[in-house]
């Protein structure tokens, strides 16, 4: 018996995992450019989130269709990953369905279930396939889609529509080869769906259909591992970061914006209710470059599948206005990678930040000004992306250290000086109103 | 009306020795819009009837610092924050209702990490506990009974607080008919006032905001529009002046529906 399959599959194994790992250590990177933020508190309401939000995809099912679609997928593919570990064993091994012999009949129903999976996800891929490229789902169509992030998603409804075929496919060669009784072919039966395709290899001799039946396995395999690389270059990844993210996530009012201690300080000083002392003022005020948001935040920009329902609720983009809540996200992934890369390339943080920045080169002041803050993409984001934190962020800076706010805005802030009223009126009119109590 | 109605500010009280039950905070736009100064003379008007021992600041107010936090200067926030917590703790405050969902917000949620811990409710859900308790009795076929009502979930009520309800229990209270936009509770469509966008002028675009939530709201045929906000209010109008229709279609706050109803 040659091992050179064996060992031929044990390198494919290694440098996958070699792969992924260097690319999953280059995002802990980019997600470490942010500030830290340490989250220990609420622990088991955080738990109780990720379970109804990641695990049970709650609010997938604010849009019910596509929420079930979406399930069917999701579930065929943890449930498929049982079928996978066998196939690595397998592989590593060299033996062939090794649950067989343990599970006894309990391992046809279970390849059977399997096997409904995989058509359930080649029929939700094709629909979704169609909603976004026949009948131009217009979220999926928006400014930010441009070829490279329309493209990803087709190539990942296809690459599973591929895979799921291919495990199909090998096991109606498989049971083809059972039946005739060669060798290494466990005796496990015909199974519920893949039956249906047996016509299609039954006029096949036997050492085509082997051929057929490896060639199907070792695309299967080498499919999945290589799905599992490209994940981590697409806006995939929410199937891992959506459970960090909807735990780490603000469990606050969503309507809280959170405090800036740094300036609480300067006022009470200012008011004359604290001593000035000598710590150090901090470095910037807000946002202007993925370094001043926190790990949260930027862990989040990973998180994005772009599925674009922020947008598709934000008032401000529903109007025609340039503001996207799903290209805050995109551009803050997109420079956390380009600051990552230029660093491995050897430049200093400083330069890169020199250079070029989030606020100015990716997102302009024009989207940042035309946010309402009506919370309506954090609600609609079924993994608890906050988009707005961003937008507030960077609006803080273009306050505080640019002085850069819409001149409407310098007179509201004036009058709120003056006035202590965003409008101009003086502050001895303000209880005027109680004329009105007793009229009529 | 016979009886004066008085409203005490919250320095006269202390000067008697007294302390109110609750704090009305009125807002800026309270104090100030002409509209919605009518609001908060009916809600003086509504706590007097009930008998709720009730103070305001007067001129002692400022402006809760929300546009300017949401504009992104900090500063300008905490000093109107931090010289508002010194005055409510001053005088010891414990509860307060206000009419306007980013003062709201801002005192409820904000206002605790600047050393303000008060109990905060908005003026729609005090109505609801005092039509539920029976304290403010609503007339039987009101003006409202079987009217279309449409309800608009101002943003910093709903999705930023989670209150939805309240507002709608105390519509069906009036034996209204409360048709529902096509995007409502937590995906209720924005006026396009908040975030600070009531003081400027919004960025191009196709279309306003308020235009486009109007058009939402028309779409239910309704002979009213209630709204829980200042901003809103101004927003909603406007919407429905563009469209012509304010002979027919009025915007309301909750509360002047309430006061309308009330036995």
């Amino acid at each position: 018996m040659s091992y050179l399959p064996q060992i031929l599959f044990a390198l494919c194994l290694g440098a996958a995992g070699f792969f992924i790992a260097r690319r999953v250590n280059f995002i802990r990177k980019a997600i470490l450019l942010g500030k830290k933020k340490p989250v220990n508190d609420r622990k088991s309401e955080r738990f109780r989130r990720m379970l109804l939000l990641a695990f049970g995809q709650k609010k997938m099912f604010d849009k019910p269709l596509v929420g079930i679609m979406h399930f069917i997928v999701y579930a065929g593919f943890l449930i498929i990953n049982i079928e996978v570990l066998e196939i690595i064993l397998d592989g590593i091994t060299g033996a062939h369905r090794l649950f067989a012999p343990y599970l006894g009949s309990a391992y046809s129903w279970l390849i059977n279930l399997f096997e409904l999976f995989a058509v359930g996800v080649i029929v939700t891929c094709a629909i979704f396939l169609i909603r976004r490229n026949v009948l131009k789902v217009p979220r999926f169509w928006s400014a930010e889609m441009k070829k490279w992030p329309r493209l990803d998603a087709n190539l990942i409804l296809i690459f599973e529509i591929t895979l799921m075929w291919f495990f199909l496919s090998m096991n109606a060669a498989d049971s083809i080869l059972q039946s005739r009784g060669v060798e290494h072919y466990v005796q496990v039966g015909s199974f519920w769906f893949s039956q249906w395709l047996q016509p299609l290899f039954e006029n096949m001799d036997t050492s085509t259909l082997v051929f057929y039946e490896r060639f199907a396995w070792w695309f299967h395999i080498l499919g999945i591992f290589g799905f599992a690389i490209y994940v981590t270059y697409s806006k995939h990844l929410h199937i891992a970061l959506a459970f960090p993210n909807t735990y780490f996530a603000s469990l606050e009012p969503k309507g809280k914006m959170p405090n800036m201690d740094e300036v609480t300080k300067e006022v009470k000083i200012a008011l004359g209710l604290a001593q000035a002392d000598n710590s150090p003022a901090p470095e910037r005020f807000g946002a202007k470059d993925v370094t001043d948001l926190n790990w949260i935040q930027l862990m989040s920009a990973f998180s994005c599948t772009e599925c674009g329902r922020c947008t598709a609720n934000c008032p401000a983009n529903i109007t025609g206005k340039k503001l996207s809540p799903r290209k805050i996200m995109m551009d803050t992934r997109d420079r956390a990678e380009e600051v990552v890369r230029q660093l491995q390339e050897g430049k200093s943080l400083e330069k890169i930040k020199e250079e070029k920045s989030l606020y100015g080169d990716y997102i302009t002041k024009e989207e940042i000004m035309a946010c309402t803050t009506c919370n309506a993409c954090v609600e609609a984001c079924p993994v608890s992306i906050n988009p707005l934190s961003i937008i507030l962020d960077i609006r803080r800076y273009v306050a505080m250290e640019e002085g850069d706010t819409p001149n409407e805005w310098n007179m509201m802030f004036n009058n709120l000086e003056t006035s202590m009223s965003p409008w101009k009126f003086p502050p001895t009119d303000r209880f005027n109103w109680v004329e009105l109590v007793n009229k009529d | 009306m016979s009886e004066q109605i008085k409203v005490p500010t919250l320095a006269e009280l202390q000067a008697q020795g007294e302390s109110p039950e609750i704090v009305f905070w009125v807002g800026c736009a309270g104090s100030f819009d002409e509209r919605y100064k009518k609001v908060t003379a009916t809600i003086c008007k509504i706590l007097h009837k009930v008998g709720i021992k009730f103070a305001v600041l007067g001129t002692e107010e400022n402006c809760t610092g929300d546009p300017a936090r949401r504009a992104g200067n900090e500063f300008l926030f905490q000093m109107q924050a931090i010289s508002n917590v010194e005055t409510l703790n001053m005088y010891g405050v414990k509860k307060i209702v206000t009419a306007c969902p980013h003062c709201f917000n801002t005192l409820k949620n904000e206002y605790p990490d600047l050393g303000g811990n008060y109990e905060v409710i908005h003026h729609t859900q005090l109505l609801q506990e005092l039509i539920d308790s029976g304290k403010l009795r609503i007339k039987e076929g009101g003006p409202f009974k079987g009217k279309r009502l449409t309800y608009h979930d101002s943003c910093y009520l709903g999705r930023a607080n989670d209150v939805y309800e309240a507002p709608r229990e105390v519509i069906e209270s009036l034996d209204a008919n409360l048709v529902e936009m096509k995007r409502s509770r937590r995906f209720g469509l924005c006026c396009g006032a908040g975030g600070a966008q009531m003081f400027k002028e919004p960025e191009e675009g196709k279309k306003d905001i308020n235009i486009e939530r109007i058009e939402e709201a028309l779409d239910t045929q309704p002979e009213a529009v209630v709204a829980n906000c200042p901003f809103c209010l101004v927003m909603l109008t406007d919407g429905v002046k563009n469209k012509e229709k304010e002979d027919s279609i009025k915007v309301y706050d909750l509360a002047e529906l309430v006061w309308m109803s009330q036995e």
